[in-house]
C-alpha cells in the first residue's frame, strides 16, 4: 500500500502559501480555554458533561474524516464506539468484581466467568482491545465492501444495518453483555474512585488532550498527500483508479482510522458517564452524531468537533429548560442550521474560494 | 485550506464560550435555595417525557404532580411547600443517569421520584448511591435488587409474578407458554417462572422473545397455538402487545380457550391494544381503577378532575402517587428531609392507599402490597377476581421460596 502512495504526484505540488500563524494561534487559544479556563469556571457536574461532549467530538472527528474528507457516509459509528466502550466496561466490571462475578451475571444466572471475559482482567489487554477490535472490524468490513466498490447509499445502509444487528446481539446475550441494561455501576478506575471529583477532573483533562492530539493527527493527515488522495477519491473515485491508485485501500485505511477514534471515544465515555449500554450504539445515536457533524460542517474537521460539542450542549440545555418540548427545539436547530448553511456552522467562517 | 485551521479554532472557541454561559445559571441555584433552606422543598421528578417510554411514564409523572399538589394544598411538609423539578429521561438510560446527577448536584432536591424501565433504574442506581441521595421507583420489576438509596413502591416478583402463577395453578393451567420482550425484566421473570414450574409440576412448552417495539407476531402466534398450552404468561411490553393480541384473536384464540396472563398490561395499555382484542384475559397487579376503598375513590376523582374525564388510573401511576405520600410521611416522622434520617424513619410507616394498606419494609425498602388478579372487562377497566387477602411481605431475593434458591445466589 505504501508503495502505491509513494508514486509521484500527477499534478505539480500546489504553490506554497505563506505560513499563516492565525490557525495554530487559535488552536492554542482553544486549548487554553479547554484546559485552563473551563476546569476553573465549571463545577464538577458541568465539567463532566463537557467531558461527555468531547468524547462525542472524538467520534465526530472520525466521521468528519470518513464522510467529510472521504465521502463515506457511515451511519454505524455507534458500533465502534460500543466495541471500545464494552472493552473498557468489561475491564472495569471485572476489576470491581475481584474474584467474584460481575453483578449482572449473578442476576442473569451465569455461574462461571465466560472465556471471552477472562483476558479483559488485564488492563493492558483491555486498552489494546479498545483500539484493536474496532480497527479490525472496520478493516475487515472495509476490505470486503470497498473492493466490491460498494459506496454511497449502499455503504450507508450497510453500516446502519450493522448498528441495528449489534444492538440485537448485545440485548440477546444478556448473560454475556448485561442485555438492555448494559454495563453500569463502576467503582474503581485504575486504582481511583471513579466517581470522585478529582478522578472526574483527571478524566476531563484526559479526554480533552486525547481529542486535541487526535485532532492534530487528523489535521496532519488531511494536509498530507494521503489527505489529498482521499479528497480525490471522494470527488472522483473512478478517475483516481484510472490514475493507478487503489481507492479501496485509501478508503479502508480512513474508515479504520475513524473506527479507532470511535473506539477510543467509547472507552473514555465509560468512566466519564459511568455506563455503556446498547442504547448508546444503535441506529439513533449513530445518526445523531452524523447530524451533529452536518450541523457543525462536515467539510472541515473542526466543523465535526464543533457540531458534536454544540449538539451535545444544546441537548442538555434545551432538555433542562423545557423538559416537555426540547426535542422540537433540537429539531428546529438542526433544520435552521442546515437550511441556512448547507455546509454547516463552520461554513459561515469559510472563505468562498476554499472548497475542500 | 490554510484558513480551515483558523475557522476550526474560532468555532471551538465559540462552543466553549457557550458551554461556559450554560454553567452560569446553575451556580445561582446551588448558592441559594438548597433542599430545605428556602420556603420550599425541591423534589425531582425524572421520567421519560419523550421517546418510546413517554406514553407510559408521562402518566406516572402526572400522578406524582397530583400528589404534590394535594400535599401542598394540605399545608405542605414541615411547614414548607413542595416544589417539583421536572426532568426528561428521554427513554435513554445514560440520560437518566445524567439528569439524576443534575437534580442531586445542581438542584439539590430532597428526593427524586422517577424511572420506569429496569435499565433506567440500573443506570440511576450508582448515581444515587454515590451521592447518598434518595430515589423512589414506582414500577413493578424483576426483583433481585435492594439498594439502600432506592425505595421500591411497585411490586417485586413475589407480589405479582408468583401470585399470578398461583392463580394459574389454582385454575388448573399446568402447561404454560412464555412470551416476552427481549430485555431484563422478561428474561429474569421467566427464569423465576421456570423455577416455579419445576417445583409445582407445571410444564413450560416454550419460551419466546421479541425485540422491544416488535410488531410482527404471526410466526410466534403459530408457534404458541401449535404448542397447545393451557395458558400463556405474557411479559411483552408496549406496542408489541397490540400486534400480539390482535394476531391471537385472528388465530381464534379466546380468553376461555387459552387465557393470556399479562404483567405489563394495565388500564392505560388496554385502550391502546383495543378492548375487543384483549377482553376476558387476566392480568396481575396490585391496584386497579376499580379497587374499592375510600382512598381510591378520592384518587380517581382527583385525577380525572385534574387531567380529564377520559383518563384512567393504573398500577404504576398509583405507585408513583403513593411514593410522594410515603416520602412525605417519612419526612414528617423524621422532622427533616435529611436522607439518612428519612430512611431510618421510613420503616414501618403504614398508609391507607388506593390499593389498600401499604407498609414500608424498612429492611428491603420495598412495600407490603396486596396482590390482585383481574379480568379485562368490555368497558376497558379491570375487575378483580382474586386477591392475596392481605399485604404480602416483599421478598426481592425470594429467600422464603425454597425452589428459588439457585436464582438469588
Amino acid at each position: 500500500m505504501t508503495a502505491i502512495l509513494e508514486k509521484p504526484p500527477v499534478t505539480p505540488a500546489p504553490v506554497k502559501e505563506p505560513r499563516d500563524w492565525r490557525g495554530p494561534a487559535l488552536f492554542a487559544l482553544v486549548a487554553v480555554i479547554g484546559l485552563v479556563v473551563m476546569p476553573l469556571v465549571l463545577e464538577p457536574f458541568r465539567l463532566g458533561l463537557l467531558a461527555k461532549y468531547l468524547t462525542y467530538a472524538i467520534v465526530a472527528l472520525g466521521i468528519g474524516l470518513a464522510w467529510g474528507q472521504g465521502g463515506m457516509l457511515t451511519l454505524g459509528q455507534g458500533v465502534f464506539f460500543g466495541l471500545g466502550g464494552y472493552a473498557m466496561g468489561m475491564h472495569l466490571k471485572l476489576n470491581d468484581a475481584g474474584d467474584g462475578l460481575p453483578d449482572f451475571m449473578v442476576w442473569s444466572g451465569v455461574e462461571t466467568l465466560p472465556a471471552l471475559w477472562e483476558p479483559f482482567r488485564n488492563p493492558v489487554f483491555a486498552i489494546a482491545m479498545v483500539v484493536v477490535v474496532p480497527g479490525a472490524v472496520a478493516w475487515l468490513l472495509g476490505t470486503l465492501v470497498f473492493r466490491q466498490r460498494v459506496r454511497g447509499a449502499y455503504f450507508a445502509i450497510l453500516t446502519q444495518a450493522l448498528a441495528a444487528a449489534m444492538v440485537i446481539l448485545l440485548v440477546g446475550q444478556q448473560g454475556l453483555t448485561g442485555g438492555t441494561n448494559g454495563l453500569t455501576n463502576f467503582f474503581e478506575f485504575f486504582g481511583q474512585d471513579v466517581a470522585a471529583d478529582s478522578t472526574q477532573r483527571g478524566l476531563y483533562f484526559t479526554v480533552a488532550i486525547v481529542l486535541g492530539v487526535l485532532f492534530l493527527g487528523a489535521w496532519q493527515l488531511q494536509r498530507s498527500r494521503f489527505g489529498r488522495l482521499l479528497l480525490a477519491v471522494r470527488d472522483g473515485e473512478d478517475r483516481v483508479r484510472f490514475l493507478g491508485y487503489n481507492p479501496a485501500t485509501v478508503k479502508t485505511i480512513t474508515f479504520t482510522l475513524s473506527a479507532v477514534m470511535a473506539g477510543i471515544a467509547g472507552a473514555l465515555f465509560v468512566p466519564v458517564v459511568g455506563i455503556i449500554s446498547p442504547a448508546l450504539l444503535g441506529v439513533v445515536p449513530s445518526l445523531e452524531l452524523v447530524v451533529a457533524v452536518a450541523v457543525g460542517g462536515r467539510f472541515a474537521l473542526a466543523g465535526a468537533v464543533l457540531g458534536a460539542v454544540l449538539m451535545g450542549y444544546a441537548k442538555t440545555y434545551f432538555s433542562e429548560e423545557l423538559p416537555d418540548a426540547w426535542l422540537y427545539l433540537q429539531g428546529a436547530l438542526f433544520i435552521l442550521v442546515i437550511g441556512l448553511a448547507p455546509k454547516g456552522i463552520i461554513g459561515f467562517f469559510r472563505r468562498k474560494d476554499v472548497t475542500a | 485550506m490554510l484558513n480551515a485551521f483558523l475557522r476550526t479554532a474560532v468555532g471551538a472557541g465559540l462552543v466553549l464560550a457557550l458551554a461556559a454561559c450554560g454553567g452560569e445559571p446553575t451556580e445561582s441555584t446551588t448558592g441559594g435555595a438548597a433542599a430545605a433552606g428556602g420556603d420550599t422543598i425541591k423534589v425531582g421528578l425524572l421520567h421519560s417525557l419523550s421517546g418510546t417510554m413517554a406514553i407510559s411514564e408521562v402518566t406516572v409523572r402526572d400522578a406524582e404532580l397530583l400528589a404534590i399538589e394535594e400535599i401542598n394544598a394540605a399545608g405542605g411538609v414541615l411547614g414548607k411547600k413542595l416544589e417539583p423539578v421536572v426532568e426528561d429521561g428521554a427513554s435513554d438510560w445514560p440520560t437518566f443517569a445524567e439528569k439524576a446527577n443534575k437534580l442531586i448536584s445542581q438542584d439539590k432536591v430532597a428526593t427524586v421520584f422517577g424511572g420506569w424501565t429496569s435499565a433506567s433504574r440500573k443506570a440511576m442506581l450508582p448515581v444515587f448511591e454515590r451521592h447518598k441521595a434518595l430515589l423512589w421507583y414506582p414500577v413493578q420489576y424483576e426483583g433481585l435488587e435492594s439498594s439502600p438509596y432506592i425505595f421500591y413502591t411497585g411490586a417485586t416478583t413475589n407480589q405479582q409474578i408468583i401470585p399470578g402463577l398461583d392463580y394459574l395453578k389454582e385454575q388448573g393451567k399446568t402447561k404454560i407458554f412464555l412470551v416476552g420482550s427481549d430485555y431484563v425484566f422478561p428474561r429474569t421473570a421467566n427464569k423465576i417462572i421456570k423455577a416455579y414450574a419445576a417445583a409445582n409440576g407445571m410444564t413450560i412448552l416454550g419460551e419466546e422473545y421479541t425485540p422491544l417495539g416488535h410488531t410482527e407476531y404471526s410466526t410466534l402466534t403459530n408457534k404458541v397455538v401449535q404448542a397447545k398450552p393451557d395458558a400463556v404468561f405474557n411479559t411483552l411490553n408496549g406496542d408489541s402487545n397490540v400486534a400480539f393480541f390482535k394476531q391471537l384473536k385472528s388465530a381464534g384464540v379466546t380468553a376461555e380457550s387459552m387465557p393470556v396472563l399479562s404483567v405489563s398490561v394495565a388500564e392505560e395499555e388496554v385502550t391502546g391494544i383495543g378492548v375487543d382484542n384483549i377482553v376476558g384475559h387476566p392480568v396481575a397487579w396490585n391496584y386497579y381503577q376499580t379497587t374499592e376503598n375510600a382512598a381510591n375513590s378520592k384518587f380517581v376523582a382527583a385525577f380525572k378532575a385534574k387531567y380529564g374525564d377520559a383518563k384512567v388510573t393504573s398500577d404504576p401511576m398509583e405507585a408513583g402517587y403513593n411514593a410522594v405520600y410515603l416520602w412525605a410521611e417519612a419526612v414528617k416522622k423524621a422532622g427533616t428531609v435529611e436522607v439518612e434520617a428519612v430512611k431510618k424513619a421510613s420503616g414501618g410507616i403504614a398508609l391507607e392507599r388506593p390499593e389498600g394498606l401499604v407498609t414500608i419494609d424498612g429492611e428491603t425498602q420495598h412495600m407490603y402490597k396486596t396482590a390482585r388478579i383481574g379480568i379485562i372487562q368490555p368497558d376497558g377497566l379491570i375487575k378483580e377476581v382474586w386477591n392475596s387477602g392481605e399485604p404480602i411481605k416483599p421478598d426481592p431475593y425470594l429467600k422464603s421460596y425454597p425452589w428459588a434458591g439457585s436464582l438469588a445466589s
